[in-house]
This record gives C-alpha cells, structure tokens and sequence, in this order.
C-alpha cells in the first residue's frame, strides 16, 4: 500500500506549481496507466486522507485511467489488449512486449484560481 | 442567468510530471553511478517467503571467489535477512523500511556510504517482500528479477501482472517441491508469457543447488553485455 505516499507526493508538486504562481488548487488531473501497480479507487482514497489539514483540502482529484497499447509487429500498428493479464494483440493475437502506453502515474494539469 | 461572478475564472495550468520524478531522478543518477564504477546492480522482488533470502545466500557464497559482490536487504523490520546472509561472507547491509513497503532509489543512495562501487563487480538488492509495491520503484538497477516459489501456485503472475511485466527475467525457486505441490510448468511459463511476453525464465533449488549454475552463468553474461558495452563507448 503506497497509495499514501504516491498522494502526498501529488500534493506537493501541485503546491509547489500553485504556490510559484499564488493560486488556489481546484483540481489536480492525474493520468494513471493500467499498468502503473496503482488502484484508482486506493489512491482516491489515500488523496481524500492526504489532504485533510493542507492548503489543498478543497482541491478535487481527477483521475483519468489510461489503458494498456502495445505495439504489433504483426498488424504493425498500435493495438489495445484483451487485458493486463494478456498482452497480446487484440485483433491477431500476437504478443508483444513493446508497451506504448499504460505505465503513466503522471499529474498532467491544474485548475488554478488566483 | 450568469452563475454569481467570480474574482477570476479558473484556468488550466499543464503540468505533465511524472509523480516519482523524485525517485527516478535519483534512480538515474544511480545508474550512472553504477555503470561508471562497473558495478553490475539486480533487484530481487517477490512476494513474502518465496526463498529469496536463500537464494541469495547460496548465489552470494558460489559467486565470491570469482567475483566481488555485495547485498543490500530491505525488510520491514528485523536484521535477521542480514545475519543469515553474512553467512555467505560477503559485505551485506539490511535497510529497515519501517513501515514502507518497498525500497526507494534514495534508501539505496544513502546505504552506500562507505562502500567503494569501484571494488564491486555485483551488487544485490533484496527488496521488500511485496508483490505490488516495488514495481514503481526504479532503483536503478541493470536488471529486474521476479521470484515466484512452486509453492505459491501457477497463478501468480496473473495476479500481479504490474511487477512481472516491469521484470527482466522471471526465477521459479523451491523446484525441489515441485512434484510435492503438483506443480503444472507449462501453466506457470504460458502466464508469465502472457503477462510478459519473451520473458527468460529460470528454475532453481537453492537448497539442492539445481539450477543454480545457470542462474550465475545468466547473470554473468548479462554483466559482461554491460561492461562490453562501456568498454565500446569509452
């Protein structure tokens, strides 16, 4: 469980970028990749925790999940997965390792209000 | 109607920052540390009792006469990883997480006080017994190592299919109980597969020994890709 820490560790970055620029957080958006070993529903949780008591107690947390695309040597395009557990194309079937996306744990953007 | 006017409205501010840009930013400076004093860095994750102290233990004690090699052992709590494995007489030091859960880039950075990377050929890290964890965590290692005992059933990988992808090569230990437990192999390797395709997969007993040698031959010829690949570029 490091959820907690993954929470406060948003907190900070979107205290920092708010405080440069004397603003108030409304909204953290978040990108979380299927792939990133962290649960959607933990880490609101966690947030909801972190943020009692902080300059950001009002501040929402948005996550988006980004699913897993790997690429296909086969069709030689992107492709999405059957699931985490198969990486596999999903229209021919063939593995791949080569992940394009699905690994982000990352903060892409604030609402701020001055 | 307009909603009551507001002192400003709000804007959008793209951040776009990797939330453990902290850790692979030490991470980094690791890797760089470590390539420079040719210093060959793997990180062991499993689950609790899958054997990786014991499989540590017997591949630090064959591995010391050829080569210098060193461990780092992340547990909760207790020195005991630590105690056992100075039994294979090489430099071992336990990091104590107290109640994180995995190891970080920056718990490794300051536990090599005092250690000359320049006189290491391999350096082990054992982390946190914890299938979920650690797979964020870069350490700044060359390769990743997933355990899994037999005893643990063929599903694993399934289950956490974050930490095996994020792995180099996949070791199935306790092979001697294979058999005990009705262990099903092409099962085990069919969902390591699934989870990451091309994954290399090994199989040992570090109490009987089978195995073993293939494992240091692999790690071994991995080091040298590396330190080939310095001597290359240099």
């Amino acid at each position: 469980m490091h959820e907690l820490s993954i929470a406060m560790s948003i907190l900070d970055m979107a205290e920092e970028e708010a405080g440069r620029r004397s603003a108030e957080v409304d909204a953290i958006y978040v990108k979380l990749g299927a792939l990133s070993g962290i649960m959607k529903e933990a880490l609101l949780s966690a947030y909801d925790l972190a943020r009692t008591e902080t300059t950001l107690e009002t501040a929402q947390l948005v996550i988006e999940e980004v699913p897993v695309m790997i690429y296909c040597p086969r069709c030689q395009a992107p492709r999405s997965v059957p699931s985490i557990q198969q990486l596999s194309c999903s229209e021919c079937e063939t593995p791949s390792s080569e992940i394009l996306q699905g690994r982000e744990l990352q903060v892409v953007a604030l609402e701020l209000r001055s | 109607m307009n909603s009551a006017p507001r002192v400003t409205a709000p804007r959008i501010l793209e951040v776009r920052k990797n939330i453990l840009k902290q850790n692979d930013e030490i991470a980094h400076a690791l890797r760089k540390r470590f390539e420079e004093a040719g210093v060959f860095v793997v990180n062991l994750v499993s689950s609790p009792g899958s054997g990786k102290t014991a499989f540590l233990e017997s591949t630090l004690t064959k591995m010391r006469s050829e080569f210098r090699v060193a461990a780092l052992v992340g547990d909760l709590a207790t020195e005991n990883d630590a105690i056992r494995l100075a039994r294979s007489q090489v430099p071992v030091r336990q990091i104590i997480t107290g109640t994180v859960c995995h190891l970080e880039a920056a718990m490794i950075e300051r536990n090599l006080d005092g250690w000359n990377l320049d006189e290491l050929d391999f350096l082990f890290i054992e982390n946190v017994g914890n299938l979920v964890c650690p797979s964020s965590y870069d350490l700044g290692e060359n390769l990743r190592v997933v355990l899994m005992s037999v005893t643990e059933g063929e599903d694993k990988p399934l289950k956490y299919p974050s930490i095996v992808n994020s792995a180099d090569v996949a070791v199935i230990t306790k092979t001697d109980l294979a058999d005990a437990v009705e262990f099903d192999w092409p099962a085990a390797s069919k969902n390591l597969q699934a989870v990451r395709p091309g994954i290399e997969i090994l199989r040992v007993s570090a109490k009987k020994g089978d195995g073993m040698d293939a494992w240091l031959k692999f790690i071994t010829a991995r080091r040298r890709d590396v330190v080939e690949h310095l001597v290359w570029h240099s």
